[in-house]
């Protein structure tokens, strides 16, 4: 029984933990797990995951979730290239200095206008526009965190090289850009870093995995994303109620 | 123990150095005898070699920084502890937005190498100084599992507790406004269930979370556990199990360090808010916003 990721495309971390994966050549089954579909909260997945989270890990009779951990896990057992997940003591510290901020400030936060636009309407709900001014607000400032103290002068985030760092802060600004806020305008340095970090990674692989969140905002203005069923209407309002 | 904190001097003169008498957590932490400064300074070295020391940037009254001192104490892991008062917003302060330009504590200062974030801090110090491997260990699958609460803890543990201190205690204090009911329940709930989660997923039916020794994980979570107590509101009442857990990481951490880095927060009810810088207190009223 080989590796499993359970990952539903939808999600940044999801698309965080596939990318690598297939960047290092990391033979994997790809269980899709589709959380607004209903596949999320099912009775086969809980057993395999009792925090009902995507992306998860099943290594045999292992099971790991959060991606951050998943990412490390894979570079550890797979002996990825050094630049993934650093072995030097300082430049390691700078991986896990960002993953700590990204935690606090830019999970959480980057995900809403997906929300606010397609998810929330999806099921009749409306976000009132202060949150949405809100989360611009602390959308802008991380985006300046994130230029100044984490990129400022160097090509990547934590350092000269790509880590798990960028591809984890790459797929969360991916989000607001698929249902059209183009954080990258008016932002040369960060447009600059995007383009490296997706040249390093390849196109195909990025539309590979990209094509349903780059689609959604398409969908739900043909209407043609199917209605979240009702069991899984409860977790979609309490994170709606989540949003600051 | 009881805990006192030294003056750091007013941070517009610039950090002062002050001599390692007292029983503060700077005198027993700064394991920088005399006699070696004398020594220095016979052979002509400048004193900013002196600064060479490792630098941790505290106040103990967050849980990562409580983290962070706790594990650098029970260690031995020689550090200046410097002391930027969160009450009187000294991490606003120009001299510590050089440490850290986004005012966050924990920051440590290594020589030139300044690092934040309490986890990353954690992992630096475990592998600098070469500590037990049971507080990170090498096992692939025991590492992953410190690494996943690690992730999940900041807005599964951190955030929600830090919340109960603020909604029951702080902004009441700061504001002068009481928050709703409603948000406070909801704060409490979401405590309640993550509890649980941590109970079911994390501890189990194990001594610790990675099984039979203390880790870096039980570590974390139990400071931040404790943050509601400086507004005396207790979580280990739910469950036994966990409850019996606290007590054998309070054990495995040593009572007397434990209780002394919980000491400002034990106290934290008794103190004047009136001292609260005017600029500080504004800015906080808009963080609050995300907290009604």
């Amino acid at each position: 029984m080989g590796l499993e990721l359970y990952l539903d495309m939808l999600s940044q971390p999801c698309r965080a933990v596939s990318i690598f994966a297939k960047k290092n050549g990391i033979p994997f089954k790809l269980c899709t797990t589709e959380v607004f579909k209903g596949q999320h909260p099912s009775k086969e997945f809980f057993q395999i995951n009792s925090l009902r989270r995507v992306p998860t890990l099943k290594d045999g009779d292992f099971i790991l979730t959060e991606s951050s951990a998943i990412l490390i896990y894979l570079s550890s057992k797979y002996q990825t290239a050094d630049h993934w997940y650093p072995s030097d003591l300082r430049a390691r510290a700078r991986v896990h200095e960002y993953l700590g901020w990204h935690a606090d400030c830019i999970r959480g936060t980057f995900g809403v206008p997906l929300w606010t636009q397609v998810m929330a309407p999806l099921i009749g709900v409306h976000v009132p526009e202060e949150k949405v001014q809100r989360n611009k607000t602390f959308m802008d400032l991380a985006l300046q965190q994130l230029e100044e103290k984490f990129l400022g002068d160097r090509a990547f985030v934590a350092g000269q090289q790509v880590s798990l760092a960028d591809l984890m802060a790459l797929e969360e600004l991916l989000q607001p850009v698929a249902v059209g806020c183009d954080l990258f305008e008016g932002r040369p340095r960060l447009a600059a870093w995007r383009e490296r970090v997706e040249a390093f990674l390849g196109s195909d692989l990025l539309q590979e995995t990209r094509g349903p969140i780059l689609n959604i905002l398409e969908q739900a203005v043909n209407k043609k994303v199917p209605t979240p069923p009702p069991e899984v209407h409860p977790c979609m309002l309490l994170r709606i109620s989540r949003i600051p | 123990m009881k805990q006192e904190v030294p003056e750091r001097g007013v941070l517009g003169l610039g950090w002062r150095r002050l001599k390692g008498t007292g029983s503060g957590p700077r005198a027993q932490a700064a394991y920088r005898p005399r006699f070696r400064a004398w020594r220095l300074w016979l052979v002509g070295v400048p004193n900013v070699c002196l600064k060479m020391v490792l630098e941790l940037y505290l106040d103990l009254l967050s849980a990562s920084c409580r983290a962070v001192y706790i594990f650098a104490r029970k260690n031995s892991i020689p550090f200046d502890f410097q002391f930027v008062d969160l009450l009187k917003g000294h991490h606003h302060s120009k001299e510590y937005i050089e440490i850290n330009p986004m005012k966050k504590l924990p920051s440590l200062k290594d020589g030139k190498f300044i690092l934040s974030e309490s986890v990353a801090i954690l992992f630096y110090l475990c592998r600098k100084y070469s500590t037990p491997s049971h507080w990170y260990p090498p096992d692939l699958h025991t590492r992953a599992r410190v690494d996943e609460f690690m992730a999940w803890q900041h807005t599964a543990i951190q955030l929600p507790m830090s919340k109960i201190l603020w909604v029951k205690m702080l902004i009441p204090m700061i504001t002068g406004e009481e928050v709703p009911a409603e948000k406070t329940e909801q704060t409490l709930l979401e405590v309640k269930n993550n509890m649980q989660l941590f109970e079911e997923k994390f501890l189990q039916d194990k001594m610790f979370i990675t099984g039979d020794h203390i880790s870096l994980a039980d570590l974390v979570a139990l400071v931040e556990m404790m943050q509601p107590m400086g507004s005396k509101y207790n979580v280990f009442l739910n469950s036994s199990r966990i409850a019996e857990w606290r007590m054998r990481v309070e054990l495995a951490i040593g009572s007397g360090l434990f209780w002394e880095a919980h000491d400002r927060l034990m106290k934290l009810a008794e103190w004047d808010c009136s001292t609260l810088d005017p600029m500080v207190k504004e800015k906080i009223c808009k963080l609050l916003q995300k907290f009604r």
